[in-house]
């Protein structure tokens, strides 16, 4: 039955005509927002294809396309894994298209026409490199993809900061690009087939498996915004309109996720149990790294952005311990940490796409993306603040929300570490669980900040008065994450049950999704159980019991009044915590981190002013001396342009000679 | 036999409290703290010594876990104690030492440790071999303290900790040394403790202050 | 479920709510004894709990609605978490929703909501301690896990019940292990229920407060659920403690007469006693540290926790 496969495809198709029918009316905002909608009815179709794929248990189904060059057609298939990752872009992407059709208004950088078709490229081409099944088509989309998203995020591109963000985007998008491009030059292991079958069957020995491995791992990390190849994330990420911006940090970022699982898990027999540990590491320092970054950034896309590595970084650290179990003979536990590792994909995709639009909305409402200028808008945009407190509180990793269960899956996964046979492994990766829990609870610090300062408060602006809230297109597009946050949530099963066609088929072993209708107990019935729905039913239920019991036994009057504040009378909003306030704590403990320069005032100064500039040492560290190195080449190279006609001439003609000589040889 | 396990189980404890107090001991600031600890330190010495003893059967093990007693709980705190009441050093406190970061790499050498001595305690036949990488932590930690600290003090305690660690890995894992050795060493302590006390002496009459750092000028450029 | 789980669960719940304040007042008594003071009444609390419930709410003009929720959130997470923790009986239809882990989120969910409501006046006390709050937060959260990891290690489960059941069933020799993980837990006791060295309960000093700062804008009835849900939630670290290294007396699985629970009952009374009077004890030799000493403060804890783990894993063989 490769009916499913045949129905994706017509619907990739549609995202593209989609695309190019917005070209009828290049200025027509109307047009475009009907497209936008229509694109989620397609993401929403794809959603529930993949759902069904995997709920029928994930039998691949193979096509070969009569596309591409002659002798070389296109080959696609859709398995667990790929089902899976559809899913993700096609729930995620409904609620981002629906967000989108309401956000998008004429007159801000490229056309509406322009935009909508790079826009629903960009949706395709995800879909398609989910789908490749040879190498040839999987980079064609890869680079689709980079290229359509680096004109998105250059869609404001009369701003030089934009261009600049979108130039290190392009960069290192093809930098990566080489990196898989050579990987798959690896995989193919002799045999110069580059379909994805020709690779499963080619064997290679451990040197190889591990080149194209670590060759992967570039390239699919510097796409996934590992540290240290994660410059550009929090440039590009918050220059995007912010649909964009979601789309890049909920979806884009796990299609590398997707490459990294295909190739290591499907594409390579042979693994190392150091793989996993190097994963793990990379990992859980880019999880801690973008947790730290995260808490001192004033600006919130950018906070956001940081955000994102460290959820990257914790999806990698699921995979490395999948790796590390799995190449120790322990399946259960290497399934538990892919399932651990899919889930948070999936619940990535769902939160932090919610809270990118939510600050779209923010900025459409308010014009100020700076921490330092927002405050109260819980009480001029309640839709937005509500859905976006759903998204924090996710985000945060707390009960009963999305956010937590892969956490607590991943925990459960690093409980079991004593048991992998490497005697000072086994004792440091214990470490590895703290980190996580560090990470875990910084995240919680950081949203408090991120929804603290933008939502609640005192308005920090005078002009904040006016924000009005979202129009309706947008709250349901925020409302439908938001759902998907509070589902995943409290019927953890659903995505589990998807995750375990998937881990069925790559280990061979999945955990149990389900102990009983209410709640789950991934390794065994009598053993660490956790259920989302009892404890949302129960903080529900008490707090309904303790309100009606306190109104029944007590009152309910309340005195509206002034703030109390200790009774100080003269508080102003500028009283409040800043951002650098709130962050403060994590820039004095993780001091060693940043590169700070800080200008303080004297206390003489008339007007005085404090300044706090933090940078990446990193930046400095390789990217810098990276840059200057190929500068210096490119001068070393540019001493034979003379810019003399005859000279190139006499290039050509030296070069013409050489060939003959080589040839006559 | 059940008494030997009992006993074993009472030694495991011990040994982990004598890793815990070498933590404490990297953590804390004051002088007069320490001190407190590296007496702490040789009352579980004792202790586990006296176990030692009990279990092995051994009449000279007691000998040596007496002489514990006498110098490092009694004697060598009650020294160090008058030395910095003399040297009216009481109060002196480390000043710039980032302890979260000290005691991480603390936690990299107790792990470093316990996988070098899994392997060996393997060969040991002695009931207390499980105990062999704690003291080699605890001789790792105490170098770690000498290193991250100034204060001429706090650089004897850090040696008299080591040495601790040093004696808890003898009667771990080979029930002692000989007596002769162990007297040997414990009067080598006790001059070595003298001969620092008056060092302190003469380095606070040249510097006013115990700081080491001082003793950087010394050099020759 | 049967109904007689179903009741015994209640009663649990019921007992917890009932109890907690009058184990903050122990304290409170204790504390005052080892001070010279003369202490005040038992059931003080209660009274302040009374005055309060009764009083009209003031409320600041642009409080919003997450400020009015946070107070019955905060309650509902720490009552619904007494229901969880085998205080009295391992054999709870509740148990199995949250493990140990779980529990931690949860407690995570109330401190989130609470720094939330704190930072909604936008008062500069306010989000002081929504920020101070958070930072020893999240210093905690990675020790206590670490006491639990630990506690997986020796009894293979993150369960509490299967740890009291498990404790019961093997009754095992005190695992060095356990020493770490029970200091290290006390030391994450006291910093997340505002103790000291870390907060001072008694504090009126605004800018040393932490817990307090949060709910000076509270006042009446909400004051009362915030403070009950405080005291609710010293009682259940106490009983996550008892779980986890003084599980005599709890009944499990399998007792299910009177005696045994009556017993249990018992057993929580004197063990609430004697751990009010150890805390206050403790309290009252240590002095509060400076808010950025609070950092090498749990570090401490982590150590420690991570030490107990590494210890167990050494001598495990």
């Amino acid at each position: 039955m490769v009916h499913d496969l045949r129905f994706l495809l017509i619907l990739v198709t549609i995202w593209v005509v989609l695309g190019l029918a917005g070209l009828l009316g290049l200025h027509s905002i109307r047009l475009e927002r009907l497209l936008f909608l229509l694109g989620a009815l397609v993401a929403f179709s794809v959603a529930v294809l993949a759902g069904m794929f995997l709920a029928a248990g994930g039998t691949a189904q193979v096509l070969v396309l009569p596309l591409g060059l002659p002798d070389l057609p296109f080959h696609i298939r859709l398995d667990a894994l790929s089902a899976f990752f559809l899913l993700l872009v096609g729930v995620a992407g409904a609620g981002i298209s629906t967000f989108a059709a309401g956000y998008f208004r004429s007159g801000e950088g490229t056309a509406p026409a322009l935009l909508g078709l790079q826009y629903h490229v960009f949706l395709a081409s995800m879909a398609v490199v989910i789908l490749a099944d040879d190498a040839y088509l999987f980079m064609v989309a890869w680079e689709t993809m980079a290229l359509s998203s680096y004109f998105l995020v250059t869609s404001q591109h009369r701003i030089p900061d934009i261009r600049r963000a979108g130039f290190l985007y392009l960069i290192m998008a093809h930098v990566g690009a080489i990196c898989i491009l050579l990987s798959f030059g690896v995989l193919q292991g002799g045999s110069w087939q580059f379909t994805f079958d020709a690779m499963r069957g080619a064997s290679l020995t451990p040197f190889w498996a591990t080149t194209a491995f670590l060759l992967a791992l570039l390239g699919f990390g510097a796409k996934a915004g590992l540290v240290p190849l994660h410059v550009w994330l929090p440039e590009a990420h918050p220059a995007a309109p912010s649909p964009v911006s979601a789309m890049m940090s909920g979806l884009m970022l796990k299609t590398a996720i997707y490459g990294m699982l295909r190739i290591s898990f499907d594409l390579l027999h042979v693994r190392l149990w150091w793989w996993g540990a190097l994963l793990l590491a990379l990992g859980l320092f880019s999880a801690l790294y973008g947790a730290i970054f995260a808490a001192v950034q004033t600006d919130m896309k950018r906070l956001l952005a940081y955000s994102s590595i460290e959820n990257i970084g914790v999806i990698f650290t699921g995979i490395g311990l999948a790796i590390l179990f799995e190449t120790s003979g322990l399946r259960l536990f290497a399934a538990l940490a892919f399932t651990a590792a899919l889930v948070h994909a999936l619940n990535h995709a769902l939160f932090k796409s919610l809270l990118f639009l939510a600050t779209g909305s923010v900025l459409h409402a308010t014009k100020q993306r700076s921490l330092g200028k927002l405050g109260g808008l819980i009480r001029h945009m309640p839709w937005v603040a509500t859905l976006a407190l759903v998204g924090t509180l996710s985000i945060a990793g707390l009960p009963p929300l999305n956010g937590f269960v892969s956490e607590w899956l991943l925990l459960q996964s690093f409980l079991f570490t004593p048991q992998l046979p490497h005697a000072f492994l086994n004792m440091l990766i214990p470490l590895g669980a703290a980190a996580l829990a560090l990470t875990v609870a910084l995240a919680a610090y950081v949203m408090v900040k991120f929804y603290g300062v933008i939502f609640l408060g005192q308005p920090r602006e005078a002009s904040l008065a006016n924000a009005r809230d979202a129009n309706w297109l947008e709250r349901l597009g925020l409302g439908w994450l938001a759902l998907g946050c509070i589902v995943i949530g409290v019927l953890p099963q659903l995505a589990l049950r998807s995750a375990a066609a998937v881990t069925g088929t790559l280990l061979g072993e999945s955990v149990r999704p389900s102990a009983t209708v209410w709640w789950i107990a991934p390794i065994a019935s009598g053993q660490a159980s956790y259920s989302g729905l009892i404890l949302l039913l129960g903080i529900v239920g008490v707090v309904g019991v303790a309100f009606v019991l306190v109104r029944f036994l007590a009152h309910g009057r309340v005195r509206r009044t002034a703030t109390w504040d200790c009774g100080y009378p003269w508080q102003t909003s500028r009283m409040q915590d800043t951002a650098e306030g709130f962050g403060q704590p994590i820039r004095h403990m993780f001091g060693g981190f940043f590169r700070m320069e800080r200008d303080l005032p004297s206390p003489t100064d008339r007007a005085p002013r404090y300044r706090i500039h933090i940078e990446d040492r990193l930046w400095r560290g390789i990217y810098l001396p990276i840059a200057r190195g190929v500068q210096r080449l490119a001068d070393a190279i540019g001493v034979v342009q003379s810019g003399r006609l005859s000279i190139y001439l006499l290039y050509s003609f030296l070069t013409l000679i050489a060939l003959l000589i080589f040839v006559l040889l | 036999m059940p008494t030997s396990h009992l006993i074993a189980q009472v030694l495991n404890v011990l040994a982990a409290g004598l890793l815990l107090i070498s933590f404490a001991m990297l953590s804390r600031r004051r002088t007069q703290r320490l001190i407190t600890l590296l007496a702490w330190q040789g009352a579980i010495l004792f202790l586990s010594t006296c176990l030692v003893a009990h279990s092995s059967g051994l009449s000279e093990i007691y000998y040596s876990a007496a002489l514990t007693l006498m110098l490092k709980v009694i004697a060598l705190p009650w020294i160090l104690h008058r030395l910095i009441y003399q040297l009216g050093a009481q109060w002196d406190s480390e000043p710039l030492v980032n302890i979260p970061a000290t005691m991480l790499v603390g936690l990299v050498l107790v792990i470093f440790a316990f996988g070098l001595a899994q392997p060996i305690s393997m060969l040991a036949t002695t009931i207390t071999r499980h105990t062999l990488g704690i003291a080699l932590a605890v001789i790792l930690l105490a170098f770690l303290m000498m290193i991250t600290r100034r204060k001429a003090i706090t650089q004897v305690i850090g040696f008299l900790a080591m040495e601790n660690g040093l004696f808890f890995a003898a009667t771990s894992a080979t029930y002692g040394m000989p007596m002769v050795i162990e007297l040997g060493i414990a009067l080598d302590l006790l001059v070595g403790v003298f001969i620092l006390g008056i060092f302190f002496f003469q380095i606070r009459e040249q510097f006013d202050s115990l700081d080491l750092h001082h003793l950087e000028s010394l050099k020759e450029d | 479920m049967s109904g007689i789980t179903f009741i015994r669960q209640l009663a649990e719940v019921v007992l917890a709510i009932a109890i907690a304040p009058l184990f903050s007042g122990w304290i409170a008594q204790c504390r005052a004894w080892l001070q010279n003071r003369s202490a005040p009444p038992l059931l003080q609390p209660y009274r302040m709990l009374d005055k309060l419930f009764h009083k009209d709410a003031a409320l600041a003009m642009d409080a919003s609605a997450l400020f009015r929720a946070t107070p019955y959130v905060l309650f509902g997470a720490m009552a619904l978490a007494a229901a969880i923790i085998p205080s009295l009986v391992t054999d709870l239809p509740l148990a199995r929703v949250a493990d140990a882990i779980a529990l931690i989120g949860l407690f995570a969910t109330a401190r989130v909501f609470q720094s939330l409501a704190a930072m909604d006046i936008g008062t500069a006390f306010g989000t002081m301690g929504a920020r101070r709050e958070m930072m020893v937060g999240f210093l905690a959260e990675p020790a206590l896990l670490m006491v639990l990891f630990n506690a997986f290690l020796v009894f293979g489960s993150t369960a509490l019940p299967d740890l009291v059941d498990g404790y019961a069933a093997h009754r095992a020799a005190v695992d060095p292990s356990v020493i770490f993980a029970a200091v290290a837990f006390l030391m994450v006791l006291l910093a997340e229920n505002a103790r000291l060295p870390i907060d001072n309960p008694a504090t009126h000093l605004e800018l040393t407060m932490i817990h307090e700062a949060m709910l000076l804008e509270y006042s009446a009835r909400h004051l009362a659920l915030v403070e009950w849900a405080s005291s609710l939630k010293l009682f259940n670290y106490a009983c996550i403690g008892f779980a986890l290294f003084l599980p005599w007396g709890i009944a499990t699985h399998g007792q299910d007469g009177g005696l045994p629970l009556f017993l249990a009952f018992a057993a929580l009374i004197g063990k609430l006693a004697l751990a009010g009077a150890a805390l206050a004890f403790v309290e009252s030799l240590s002095a509060k540290l400076r808010i950025f000493r609070a950092p090498e403060y749990l570090a401490m804890a982590f150590l420690i926790a991570v030490l107990g783990l590494l210890v167990h894993l050494l001598l495990r063989a």
